[in-house]
């Protein structure tokens, strides 16, 4: 079990790295320890316009795939398209390497959990 | 093994076949004719006869072996449905001939057969009319949601979206999101759809719920009654995912259940064997009131006792598969339903749940079972216990491998961690069941003991682990 600290997080398994106006966001460590070796990573294109609970992408394992929800308000600035040919970067470094989207943020992040309530939340999720 | 094409040699023939009486060149026009020869295998017949020989033997079917694989419904399919659907009035009839004017009368055994098979359909699941046409269960779904679609159209409804519990099969949501419609997800609580959680997302827009019942845990919805007044006070129709139709065939009715439309997999239930990627059958039944947009055209008998085609459908949805869908599958169906009767198949379901059970008690004390209660003709164990020893439900089903079982289905439904889904169906003896339930627990000891041997399974096997990630992710679909 793994949370990086300064990070803020869902109940949906996403992480947030709030940047002054910008964020970035990706999959916790648990999340990727659930779903397994990644085979595949469909992520917003530049320019879309994510609202906070709802669909931005999806990651698909050999186990199973899951919806990727958006943490925070914003327009997508940047993607890290090394993930559609090295998945695997999702599992290596779920914090680093294997970032999902950059976002300008529109409102400043409500409601997300920081890294000590996290992980109780997910310490107390049957697994 | 190497592949047919790889065994092939150069200028080596099998069977000539006998040459047209004129060259190619002048009964085809150029432009279709080939540049250069096809690529295929060159080989002898006896090399093509000990080729797929020796293919066939490295085949694991439920003729040679257990295949408890949840919610697949491995069962045997008796031999004398194949009997019949190879008869040679059925097997070489050409499906145009009813089409062409004045066929029907020649293939009026044919057509008989499709409308009893919808009769007897009809018969063991209450709806009032059924199109035999879609060719697998996934078809059938899309089939049953355009119907509801056009029903909710011709209403004049405005509905966009469509509820699938999370414990609904993994088919459902992909179907209602390839009709167009929003898929609106909703939790489980103990198991069921929670009513509590179906009233919060049910409004005006919904225009259906698909259900998979019993769920994909093994359990019967205990709120169906009370799901189906709350549809129906919002005009959204009720969905039957048959995929799970061995568990209540001969003692329920999914018409008289309230259902408005289900489809069937008649390849799982129904006197066919599956698991090579067809062939299937996924008809679907409909309420009266859905009836007017079946695909056509329809089979019908006719006031002097004839059969006919109807092809003057002008609510229908349109033909969803060529001619009148797998009609060797409808036959194998017939001959199934005929054979057993209606008490047979209410005996069929009795077994298929009795030995679920019996392996679900037979399990309990070896495996976490987080449903433990009566179960219909499946249930899921989870394999978490095993976590601490990095024993996983993956390596307890390569073991099985090793142990002349086909495994269960693992790492579904998505809501039990470490999930193996066990459906023996009603075909299997107590010994049998007895031996995969050993089995099974000696390799659940042996992964605390040594879980080495059991990270290492399968070793008996033509193959050992694939990477199913490196498979996965850089696919090689052709042959180099």
């Amino acid at each position: 079990m793994s949370v990086k600290e300064g990070l803020l997080y869902t109940p949906t398994h996403e992480w947030v790295r709030v940047e002054d106006a910008e964020a970035v966001i990706g999959i916790s460590f648990f999340a990727q320890e659930q779903l397994g070796d990644l085979t595949f990573v469909d992520l917003p294109a530049a320019g879309a316009i994510l609202s906070p609970g709802k669909e931005m992408g999806s990651v698909e394992s050999v186990k199973a795939a899951s919806d990727i929800y958006s943490p925070v308000a914003g327009e997508v600035i940047a993607v890290n398209g090394s993930l559609e040919n090295n998945p695997e970067k999702v599992n290596i470094s779920p914090y680093d390497e294997g970032w999902m989207v950059r976002v300008r943020l529109s409102a400043r992040p409500a409601e997300l959990l920081d890294a000590a309530a996290y992980e109780a939340y997910v310490l107390a999720t049957p697994h | 093994m190497k592949t047919v094409f790889a065994k092939s040699v150069p200028g080596r023939t099998g069977v000539l076949p006998p040459s047209p009486e004129q060259s190619v060149s002048d009964m085809l026009p150029a432009d279709l004719l080939r540049r250069k020869r096809p690529a295929l295998p060159e080989l002898s017949e006896l090399d093509v006869v000990r080729h797929y020989s020796l293919l066939s033997h490295r085949n694991f079917s439920v003729d040679t072996n257990f295949y408890p694989l949840g919610s697949c419904t491995m069962k045997y399919n008796p031999k004398f449905c194949e009997t019949a659907s190879a008869l040679p009035g059925f097997a070489h009839t050409h499906p145009l001939l009813p089409q062409i004017e004045g066929g029907e009368p020649f293939a009026a055994g044919c057509l008989k057969a499709v409308w009893e098979c919808e009769r007897l359909l009809r018969e063991v699941t209450g709806m009032h009319a059924f199109t035999m046409q879609p060719m697998a269960g996934a078809q059938g779904e899309l089939t049953g949601i355009l119907l509801i679609a056009a029903y909710h159209r011709a209403k004049g409804n405005k509905k966009t979206k469509v509820i699938c519990p999370d414990s609904a099969h993994g088919t459902n949501p992909a179907t209602a999101a390839l009709a167009g419609y929003e898929v609106v997800n909703i939790a489980s609580q103990n198991g069921m759809i929670d009513p509590d959680a179906l009233a919060a997302v049910l409004d005006d827009s919904v225009a259906a719920l698909m259900m998979t019942c019993p769920n994909t845990l093994g359990l019967f919805e205990a709120h169906l009654p009370l799901i189906v007044e709350k549809l129906r006070a919002a005009d959204a129709l009720l969905y039957y995912d048959g995929a799970n139709f061995n568990a209540i065939m001969g003692r329920m009715r999914t018409g008289d259940a309230g259902f408005d439309v289900v489809h069937l997999n008649l390849h799982k239930t129904m006197g066919t064997p599956h698991g090579g990627g067809g062939p299937g059958a996924g008809p679907v039944g409909v309420a009266e009131r859905l009836a007017p947009f079946l695909p056509g055209p329809r089979v019908v008998k006719n006031s002097d006792g004839s059969f006919g085609l109807n092809h003057d459908l002008p609510h229908s949805i349109g033909k969803i598969a060529p001619f009148y869908g797998n009609f060797a599958i409808v036959i194998r169906a017939l001959a199934y339903m005929l054979r057993l009767g209606g008490n047979g198949l209410a005996r069929a379901t009795s077994y298929a749940v009795l030995n679920a059970n019996y392996m679900r008690a037979r399990l309990r004390d070896h495996l976490e079972i987080p449903y433990d209660r009566a179960c219909m003709h499946e249930f899921v164990a989870s394999a978490s216990a095993l976590d601490t020893y990095g024993v996983h439900a993956l390596d307890l089903a390569k073991a099985l491998l090793d142990k002349g079982f086909h495994a269960p289905t693992i790492y579904f439904p998505l809501i039990v961690k470490e999930c193996l889904m066990f459906e023996p169906t009603e075909t299997e003896s107590k010994e049998t069941l007895d031996a995969f339930c050993d089995e099974l627990i000696a390799i659940v000891e042996r992964a605390k003991k040594n879980p080495r041997e059991i990270l290492d399974a399968p070793l008996t096997l033509p193959v050992r682990r694939l990477d199913e990630t490196r498979a996965a992710r850089n696919m090689v679909l052709t042959e180099a």
